[in-house]
């Protein structure tokens, strides 16, 4: 037990802050292992503001009017979307985990860029403080939806500029993380780590950050040039002086489309590295998983039409974008099939990670597949802008991505903290999680079939019996998560310590003490083998 | 299913509908049932240990292609219907739906216009779409077709109405405030009674209505006493109300001048507890006249 001995010897990075003192040390730190904790403190509070607005568009849906207003609802949901997606999903894995995880798998001390990477924090969080400000400003919070549509968000007079402005730097923070992760993982590996060798968590990792390097830029600059014509009314996108809304929606779908392989594919990730731990058993299919992220990356930049089936785009690209949206998701089922074999003639413990990500891939799956449905061109006439595509990119979002999301942080939350949280509670959190979401979000795709459009403050009153269901699902799937987040802060607190490996898992940071000294790696590892070899 | 299926379209999105959920189906079936049986075939047990299997080219190469041939399946369904969809027949009755913040108005042929969609029943209609303001989207939940309304744009749908009766229009692209209150019916007629109401003695109706519907007003404010975006104008005439003028608040009792200041400009009186959205409205004294006409007189 050579990792045992030297938690005794060694100061963690909790106590080792570097040159400052206090908030400073963290604020001011380079070390990505304190980077990876400021993202996953930051993301947590946007997160439980997102979840506190839904709750409050729940509460208004079981009686419109009564709770909130017309106008305040709008803005509701346009918040909520704004911050869940680009505040919480899309930084989320990459940048909590993955700062604190990536450069230890590998074998290396840091990220190549560590000044670089704290500035991708401040960027994060002053572009997060601006959409918050939009929200209390005069002018009103934006109610434009989360896809700023032309030309509506051009002629609105609430605070657009602002939250766009705030996404733009935002986005920046993206594509500085993206660049940092592809050099690390290009320049940075420890002897003997060859490509092949590398952990799964790590391919989804390198796949998402070309990603963010590539796609980001693309709505960087749609976010700039409503912005310019909101400021200038220079004419890019307004009808009235010769623009094209619809540009607006190629430009701003070619990112948010890809930026959904962001979300999805640090889970997938995650979810690899979980599955064969748990089994006690290489992971089925190594290669597939690994080339299937790529795979994927790469055909999602090839797909982002299919937002647009009904937008009046013409009816030749709305057939090949259906095409390519249907081979997209073949990459996502063959993924599905080696995690599952991995548990073949394994040894299968069902904890807490394994439990996640067992629901990740059963509302991944109901997610993929009302994909495929609305996928369907004539299906899409009928079901694009309802309620069913709210259900599916819940399932998708927040099923998928953040449902992995709680996997890797229940799996790596000893390794950070040094703390083991309550398995017990864990698993009824987890079920009570499970419940609620899928009364909350199934009744959506019920409501979507029944006709029920979305970002409607009120509707007629065929509707009201699963909107009634889907706000007692946002109740259940709310106290869930209050459980699961009060276990964690408690055990923050009081949890027992944990031991380096509590969980038998065979990638470099179970080499390490709970928590890892400032330096990761006494000496650099040399690796021998795969990633995934259990005795 | 979960609702009529009141148009041709109806019935084709239903078909390619139940083929796809029906492999769906099988197929979270097929996942979830697998996942839970080696869960507990292979529970970690004491003095069992993992049998390392590396993988298998054999079955990876078997669900690539089976989800390839699946995911091609589907999306043929779904190309066939959708060309079923869009290719409207030569013969064919156009009407054309104008959207803007937040109403819908249908012009026919013959100039007449209406706040509701009517149509005859068992004839190919075909909608020329287009919006005056933002985006919108026409949606018919019982046909299963939509298609935006895009401002400097035409676009178009089109259906054969199979079902007698009225069915919800819904705007499905957000277009602000009113957005949810975007709504309208189709009503489908048997043809006798649709064409005596094209031909009718009722084209004209009252010119002051006529207005309100044309002006879009009737897209914030109901004849009716129910409330939208703005006040109602039922029984507005005479009527006491709390207006901010200015940033002051002032009670004032509504009269002709007052509701004709209200749409020559909008901004100049606030009726308290509505936001300040009503854009200004051309209109020629006649017709300004007119609707003042008609509102004085709606009780
Ligand atoms: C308890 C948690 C949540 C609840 C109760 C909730 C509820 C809702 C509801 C009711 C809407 C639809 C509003 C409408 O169309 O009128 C909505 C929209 C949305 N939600 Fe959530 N949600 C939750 C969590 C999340 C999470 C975790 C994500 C992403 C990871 C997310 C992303 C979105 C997005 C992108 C929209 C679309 C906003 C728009 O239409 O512009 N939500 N949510
Ligand atoms: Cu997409
Ligand atoms: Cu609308």
């Amino acid at each position: 037990m050579p990792a045992e001995s030297m938690t005794t010897s060694e100061r963690s990075y909790l106590q080792e802050g570097g040159r400052f003192k206090g908030v400073f040390s963290w604020i001011f730190t380079t070390d990505h292992k304190r980077i990876g904790i400021l993202y996953l403190a930051s993301i947590f509070t946007f997160f439980s503001i997102g979840v506190i607005i839904g709750l409050l568009m729940r509460l208004n849906l079981i009686e419109p009017g009564r709770f909130i207003s017309e106008r305040t609802y709008n803005s509701l949901f346009t918040v909520h979307g704004v911050i869940q997606i680009f505040l919480f999903i899309i930084p989320g894995i990459p940048a909590s985990f993955g700062n604190f995880f990536l450069p230890i798998h590998l074998g290396a001390r840091d990220v190549a860029f560590p000044r670089l990477n704290i500035f991708s924090w401040w960027l994060y969080i002053s572009g997060g403080a601006l959409v918050i400000l939009s929200i209390f400003l005069p002018g009103g919070a934006p109610d434009t939806g989360w896809t700023f549509y032309a030309p509506y968000s051009i002629r609105t007079t609430s605070n657009v500029s602002l939250a766009a402005s705030g996404i733009f730097i935002v986005g920046f923070s993206s594509i500085l993380t993206g660049l940092n992760f592809v050099t690390t993982i290009h320049r940075l590996r420890a002897p003997g780590m060859t490509w092949f060798r590398m952990p799964l968590f790590i391919w989804s990792l390198y796949a998402t950050a070309w990603t963010q390097i590539l796609a980001t830029p693309v709505l960087a600059i749609t976010l700039l040039l409503l912005i310019l014509e909101r400021s200038f009314g220079i004419g890019f996108f307004e009808p009235l002086k010769g623009g094209d809304p619809i540009m607006f929606e190629h430009l701003f779908w070619m990112y948010s489309h890809p930026a959904v392989y962001i979300m999805i594919l640090p889970a997938m990730g995650v979810v690899s590295e979980i599955f064969p731990v748990f089994s006690r058993k290489n992971i089925f299919g190594y290669k597939a998983v690994a080339f299937s992220s790529l795979g994927i990356a790469f055909f999602g930049y090839l797909v982002w039409g299919h937002h647009m089936f009904t937008s009046g785009m013409s009816d030749i690209s709305r057939v090949i974008f259906s095409l390519i949206t249907f081979l997209v998701a073949v990459p996502s089922g063959v993924k599905v099939f080696n995690w599952i074999a991995t548990m073949y003639k394994g040894s299968v413990r069902v904890d807490s990670p394994l439990l996640f990500c067992l629901a990740f891939i059963f509302l991944f799956s109901i997610a993929g597949l009302t994909g495929l449905i609305i996928g369907t061109l004539s299906l899409n006439l009928y079901l694009h802008g309802t309620y069913f595509i709210v259900g599916h990119f819940h399932y998708t979002m927040f099923g998928g991505a953040g449902f992995g999301f709680f996997a890797g942080l229940h799996y790596w939350f000893p390794k950070m903290f040094g703390r083991m949280f309550n398995e017990r509670a864990a698993k009824i959190a987890w079920l009570i999680m499970f419940i609620g979401f899928n009364i909350l979000y199934f009744s959506m795709f019920l409501l979507g079939l029944q006709g029920m459009p979305r970002r409607y403050f009120q509707y007629l009153p065929q509707f009201r019996m699963n909107h009634i269901l889907s706000t007692v699902g946002s109740w259940i799937l709310a106290a869930g998560l209050l459980i699961m987040f009060g276990n964690l802060i408690r055990a923050l607190f009081r949890g027992e310590k944990a031991p380096a490996n509590p969980w038998g898992g065979s990638t470099l940071e179970w080499t390490l003490p709970s928590p890892p000294g400032r330096e990761n790696f006494r000496e650099t590892p040399v690796v021998r083998g795969g990633p995934y070899t259990f005795e | 299913m979960f609702i009529p299926e009141a148009s041709n379209s109806a019935r084709y999105v239903d078909a390619a509908f139940l083929v796809i959920v029906g492999i769906s189906v099988a197929l979270l079936a097929g996942v979830t049932s697998v996942m839970l049986f080696l869960i507990f075939r292979y529970k970690r047990r004491r003095g069992t240990k993992a049998e390392q299997v590396e993988g298998g080219t054999a079955l990876e190469i078997i669900w690539t292609v089976i989800p390839v041939v699946l995911v091609l399946v589907m999306f043929v369904i779904g190309e066939r219907s959708f060309r079923l969809i869009r290719s409207a027949p030569r013969e064919i009755m156009t009407i054309r739906v104008d959207a803007r913040q937040w109403s819908w108005m249908f012009g026919y042929d013959n100039g007449r216009q209406s706040d509701q969609l009517r149509v005859p029943l068992g004839k190919p209609v075909k909608l020329r779409l287009s919006s005056r303001d933002v985006l919108h989207s026409f949606y018919v939940p019982a046909f299963r077709i939509k298609e935006d309304c895009v401002p400097g744009m035409e676009t178009y749908l089109w259906f054969t109405p199979q079902q007698q009766g009225s069915f919800d229009i819904f705007c499905t692209e957000y277009c602000g405030l009113g957005h949810s209150g975007m709504l309208a019916k189709v009503v489908v007629m048997p043809e006798k009674e649709f064409d005596e109401w094209y031909a009718g003695a009722g084209a004209k109706g009252n010119r002051g209505l006529q207005l309100l519907l044309e002006k879009g007003c009737l897209g914030c404010h109901t004849t009716d006493g129910t409330l939208k975006v703005g006040p109602t104008f039922k029984g507005i005439y005479g009527r006491t109300v709390t207006v901010v003028t200015s940033g002051k608040e002032r009670t004032i009792t509504v009269d002709g001048d007052y509701l004709k200041r209200s749409v020559l400009d909008p901004g100049a009186d606030i009726v308290k507890g509505f936001p300040p959205v009503m854009p200004k409205i051309p209109v020629t004294p006649e017709e300004l006249d007119a609707i003042e006409d008609y509102l004085e007189h709606l009780r």
